[in-house]
Order: structure tokens, then C-alpha cells, then sequence
């Protein structure tokens, strides 16, 4: 068995919705598999297919090599799930949430403590360790709720946006976890709905909308598939940023963007930067700082898609919907 | 392609029969246990009965029976049974409270008994019941009421409660799973139970002088037979047709409510 996580035309409908329209994917062992779409576009679904809380009405996948459906109680052995919505008892201490799935896990009153004052202190939870989950901060409470999901040692991780909410801070910390897991050797499924997180975090990404996949790659490959690179030039004198953008713009037939005293265009070509060099050289304008850059999981998602991640907002009403009823059974 | 692979792995195909006991048994304690961080529940338990039976006692029973101590037989069963419906709305209202809030999914994204998680909040909320009949019957015994039968009726009156509100009780799971907030689930309680357990002879000897239709209706509704029979159990008289009646009742509820509710869980996973 190659793959911890493979998937063959899942579809899900709800009703008159269709959330999963045949999706397909693989995660070998190891790696972390960013899917990457936003509100409703079916990420939750798929990973509450996979974690085998519900069941799909098309095609099939297989969890650490056992079917989802038929072998659902093997693939709970060898899983752990973060949900989108904290799933921790906010009555209960953060000791008493981790003993909880400990002793349902079947480990004795004495091993599941042990385990949770093990992972409350990974977790930076031990100084709120006896408190009840209800008075923690979202940042710790996701911790306290990724902290139950790693209780049974999982091969196998889902994290269903698991930094949605969190301030930056929170979020940086997390993502350092999810970095030490993998260290571990564990497989990771990781929604989400920021490019950033997925181009940090994810070896491989799958970029899903309105239930289908419409991109697949590491982050590298999405972005070179979009053929994008961007060219950046600041000059040291913000009083030439008119006279760059306007050398960049002929060069690179484009009209470059300008922010502050920074000059961004798409090029297609990277050989232009010397020449970009040279201009700017006889208009005796002092360069700052140049770079080319692939496009960003941003630029990569418009192409793709048609439109910016951020122009979701406006949509909401119509996504609503469709999110309010994955809401209402996460 | 990574060169590593899963090796194929020897797991228990299903749950045992003894981890689906023990399964359900942990999280019976995690319902109990929320008691020690959230006391005002047990006051919920504890005071609000207490106060019902004071009020009821010493402001309806010199009307009602010419004397508190005339009305205390007819009284206490009537409070034991009305409070051991609203009690049964907070099975429903802990399991939305799960559900909403994502605790039910972790449960069953785990290797354990798929009834354990329901089963487990049944016995710890059975557990509470159990508590507020004997507050109720100790404070009925400090004003003057007394267990005219014997330690077997009583025992046996325990019971039909019990077994009364764990059917009764799946009408508020069918509600936890219809509704996405806890709050509708107490609104539905008191929507519901309130009427209910006033439209019978809880607080009243009979049902004399009522309109003869709300009569046959109070005369019939399954907390008449229940109340009647758990007066029979702790002070004497008729029992075993109103016991019957009653769980009979029960049984029906259950038989509607608890296919429905799984159809309405299913939907809603």
C-alpha cells in the first residue's frame, strides 16, 4: 500500500446539493496534503467522509489502506480529527478532555494522565491544565483540541482548518505544530483557506472549488502551471518609483503595480531582468532591492478559478447556504 | 513516489462487547463529572425541586386539600413526575450542546461502541433523576410527607420514574437532533412539557369540576397514569393498570421518537 490517504470520485449530495463531485486524491505516507478552496467549496465534507463520520454516496476511499464505509472501525484505529469547530468538552479541564479519549482509546486511568500532561505541556497548556476548556482563548483551545485528536498516537491526521479564526500569533504556533508532527512521521490531511498556510505547510496541495478539484501540485508546480512570475523592484529614492514602474511597464508590456515605493509586474520571460538592469541604470535610478518571485497561491487561485480568494466575501450570500449546511453537521 | 509504505496492520474489526460497556460507562462519568465545574447545575437539580414543592405545599394546598398536610400525598408524587419530564429535555439539550458544539463528532471519529456516546448521557442524566426524586422525597419527609407503603413500593416507584423518562426522554433527543441551537431545546421543554404535565392530575387530587373535554384528556394523558401509579407506589391505591398505561405510553414515544431520531441524525451528519 503506497498511499496513507487515497481517494477515488468521492460525491456527496445533501439533498438537492451536490457538495463532492467526484473528488480524487492521494497522500503518501508521511507527507502533508494541503486542500486548498474556499467556504463551501466542500473541504469539510470530504474530510468528514474521510474520517468516517459520514458516507459518500459516490465512489469509494481507502484510510491507512481500509475502506472508509465497509472497515470504518480499522481506519478510527489509525486516525485523529481536528474539526473546524473546536470538538473539546468546554465543562471539562484541559486534563479531563485528554483523559476522556484517553480511557476511550482503552488505556488505563494512569496511562491516559500521564498522556495528557504529556501533550498539555507540548501544547504550552500545562499552566491551564486544571482549568475548565471553557475559560481558554481560541488559540488554546484549538491547541487543547488538536492536543485530544494526537491522545491515540494517529498515523493518519485530519485538520479541518485548524487555524480559521486564530490571530496570527495563534496560528504561526500552530503551524509549528503540524510542522513537528510530520517530523513524526505522520500523514496529515490539512484543510484550509489560506494559500498561505497550505504554501507553508503542505508538501502537496489540491485546490478544490464548488466540489471538484481544479488544481493539483506542490505549491511550486500550481504556480509555474499559472505560468506567473513577478518581478519586484523598490528604488532606494521613493521619489523614482514613477520613473521604474514606467521602465518595467515598457519592458515587460504591462502596467506594474505600485505600492508605497515598490514596483510589481507579471513577466513571463525572466531574462528581462537584465535588461530592466541596464534602464534603470542610464535613468541614474539607484536600485533598493529587485527580486523575482513566483506568483503567490493568491494569483495562483485567480487563475485558476476566475476569481480572487478575498472576492469570496461578496459571494457569501450565495455560499451560505451551502456552508451553513456543512455548519450545521460539523 | 515516497518509498514509504503503510505496512498492513492487525486491527480489531469491530468493538468488543466489553469496550462498548466500558466505553459507555467513561463518558456516563464525563457527564457526571461536569457537574463538579458547573455546581449551578446541581442547584438546577437540587433547589429548583425544592422550591417547587414549598410553594406548591404551603401556597395551593390549604385550597387544594383543605391543609398542607392533606395535600402533601397528592403533591409529591405529582412534583416527582412533572420534574422528572423537564429533567428529560436535558438529555436533549446536552446532546445538541455536543453536536453543535463538535464534541459528538470527535466521539465518533474514535474507535468505540457507536451507542456509547448517547447510551453514556442517558445513564449519567438517569443518574441525576435518581438524585432529584430523593431530594424531593427527603424534603417531602421534613415538611410532613410520608412513604405510606414499604420500602419495595418505593423502590419499585424509582423505577417506573426511571424507566418513564428514559423512554419520555427520546422525544427531546429527536428535538437535539432538529434543532441547531441547545437553547430551542429548552423553549420546545417548556412549550411542551409545561402543558403536559399541568394537563393532568400532578398538582390535583381529580379531576372534578374541570370541562368534561380538558377532563378526558387529563383523565388519559400518560402523566395522569404516571402520577397515579407513583402515587399508588408511595402512598397507597391503584397501581398496577396506571403503571402499565403509563409505560405503555412510553413505549410508544420511544417507538416514534427514537427511528426518527436516528433518520434525523443521519440527515444531519
Amino acid at each position: 500500500m503506497t498511499y496513507a490517504i487515497q481517494a477515488d470520485g468521492l460525491e456527496k449530495r445533501f439533498g438537492e446539493t451536490q457538495a463532492l463531485a467526484g473528488v480524487s486524491l492521494t497522500a503518501p505516507p508521511g507527507t502533508v496534503l494541503g486542500v486548498l478552496g474556499p467556504n463551501g467549496a466542500g473541504k469539510t465534507t470530504m474530510t468528514r467522509i474521510l474520517a468516517t463520520l459520514i458516507e459518500p454516496t459516490g465512489g469509494n476511499a481507502q484510510v491507512g489502506g481500509f475502506d472508509v464505509v465497509k472497515e470504518a472501525h480499522k481506519v478510527r484505529q489509525l486516525i485523529g480529527l481536528t474539526g473546524q469547530y473546536a470538538g473539546v468538552d468546554e465543562m471539562l479541564t484541559g486534563t479531563e478532555n485528554l483523559v476522556l479519549i484517553g480511557r476511550l482509546l482503552g488505556m488505563s486511568r494512569r496511562a491516559s494522565k500521564a498522556r495528557a500532561a504529556e501533550l498539555l505541556d507540548r501544547f504550552q497548556l500545562s499552566d491551564a491544565a486544571e482549568r475548565a476548556a471553557k475559560t481558554y482563548s481560541g488559540g488554546m483551545r484549538r491547541r487543547l483540541d488538536l492536543a485530544a485528536s494526537l491522545v491515540g498516537r494517529p498515523q493518519i491526521l485530519f485538520l479541518d482548518e485548524p487555524t480559521t479564526g486564530l490571530d496570527p500569533r495563534s496560528r504561526n504556533g500552530l503551524w509549528d505544530i503540524v510542522r513537528g508532527l510530520t517530523g513524526d512521521g505522520v500523514t496529515v490531511l490539512l484543510t484550509t483557506q489560506y494559500l498561505e498556510e497550505a504554501d507553508q505547510l503542505a508538501d502537496d496541495i489540491v485546490v478544490i472549488d464548488r466540489g471538484q478539484i481544479i488544481a493539483h501540485g506542490t505549491s511550486d508546480v500550481l504556480k509555474s502551471q499559472v505560468g506567473g512570475q513577478v518581478l519586484e523592484v523598490r528604488p532606494v529614492d521613493a521619489a523614482d518609483a514613477s520613473t521604474v514602474a514606467k521602465i518595467v511597464g515598457e519592458l515587460a508590456d504591462t502596467v506594474p503595480e505600485l505600492a508605497d515605493d515598490l514596483v510589481s509586474a507579471p513577466i513571463t520571460d525572466p531574462g528581462l531582468m537584465p535588461a530592466v538592469v541596464r534602464r534603470l541604470d542610464e535613468a541614474g535610478v539607484a536600485i533598493g532591492e529587485m527580486s523575482l518571485r513566483k506568483s503567490s497561491l493568491d494569483e495562483v487561485f485567480f487563475a485558476l478559478t476566475g476569481h480572487h480568494t478575498e472576492d469570496l466575501d461578496a459571494e457569501a450570500g450565495e455560499l451560505a447556504e451551502s456552508a451553513s449546511k456543512e455548519g450545521a453537521s460539523a | 513516489m515516497s518509498t514509504a509504505t503503510f505496512a498492513p496492520q492487525d486491527l480489531a474489526k469491530r468493538v468488543a462487547p466489553g469496550t462498548a460497556l466500558r466505553n459507555t460507562a467513561t463518558l456516563a462519568w464525563r457527564n457526571l463529572v461536569q457537574i463538579k465545574h458547573n455546581p449551578m447545575e446541581l442547584l438546577d437539580l437540587s433547589i429548583q425541586p425544592i422550591m417547587f414543592v414549598l410553594l406548591f405545599a404551603y401556597v395551593f394546598g390549604p385550597a387544594m386539600s383543605g391543609s398542607v398536610d392533606a395535600y402533601l400525598p397528592v403533591v409529591i408524587p405529582g412534583i416527582i413526575a412533572q420534574n422528572a419530564l423537564f429533567a428529560g429535555m436535558s438529555t436533549g439539550f446536552g446532546l445538541n450542546t455536543d453536536i453543535t458544539k463538535g464534541v459528538f463528532d470527535r466521539f465518533r471519529s474514535l474507535p468505540i461502541a457507536r451507542s456509547a456516546p448517547l447510551a453514556g448521557r442517558i445513564i449519567a442524566d438517569t443518574a441525576k433523576q435518581a438524585w432529584s426524586m430523593m431530594i424531593l422525597l427527603v424534603v417531602g419527609f421534613i415538611i410532613g410527607f410520608r412513604i405510606e407503603t414499604n420500602v419495595l413500593a418505593m423502590f419499585a416507584a424509582f423505577a417506573l420514574l426511571l424507566a418513564f423518562a428514559v423512554l419520555f426522554s427520546w422525544t427531546s433527543v429527536y428535538i437535539a437532533m432538529k434543532v441547531n441551537e441547545p437553547e430551542k431545546v429548552q423553549i420546545f421543554g417548556f412549550v411542551v412539557i409545561f402543558p403536559l404535565s399541568f394537563m393532568s392530575t400532578a398538582f390535583i387530587p381529580n379531576t372534578d369540576g374541570i370541562p368534561s373535554g380538558l377532563a378526558f384528556v387529563m383523565d388519559n394523558s400518560p402523566v395522569t397514569h404516571l402520577v397515579e401509579a407513583m402515587r399508588g407506589l408511595l402512598v397507597g391505591g391503584p397501581v398496577f393498570e396506571h403503571a402499565v398505561t403509563a409505560l405503555i405510553w412510553g413505549i410508544g414515544f420511544s417507538l416514534i421518537f427514537a427511528p426518527l431520531s436516528l433518520r434525523a441524525f443521519k440527515k444531519r451528519a
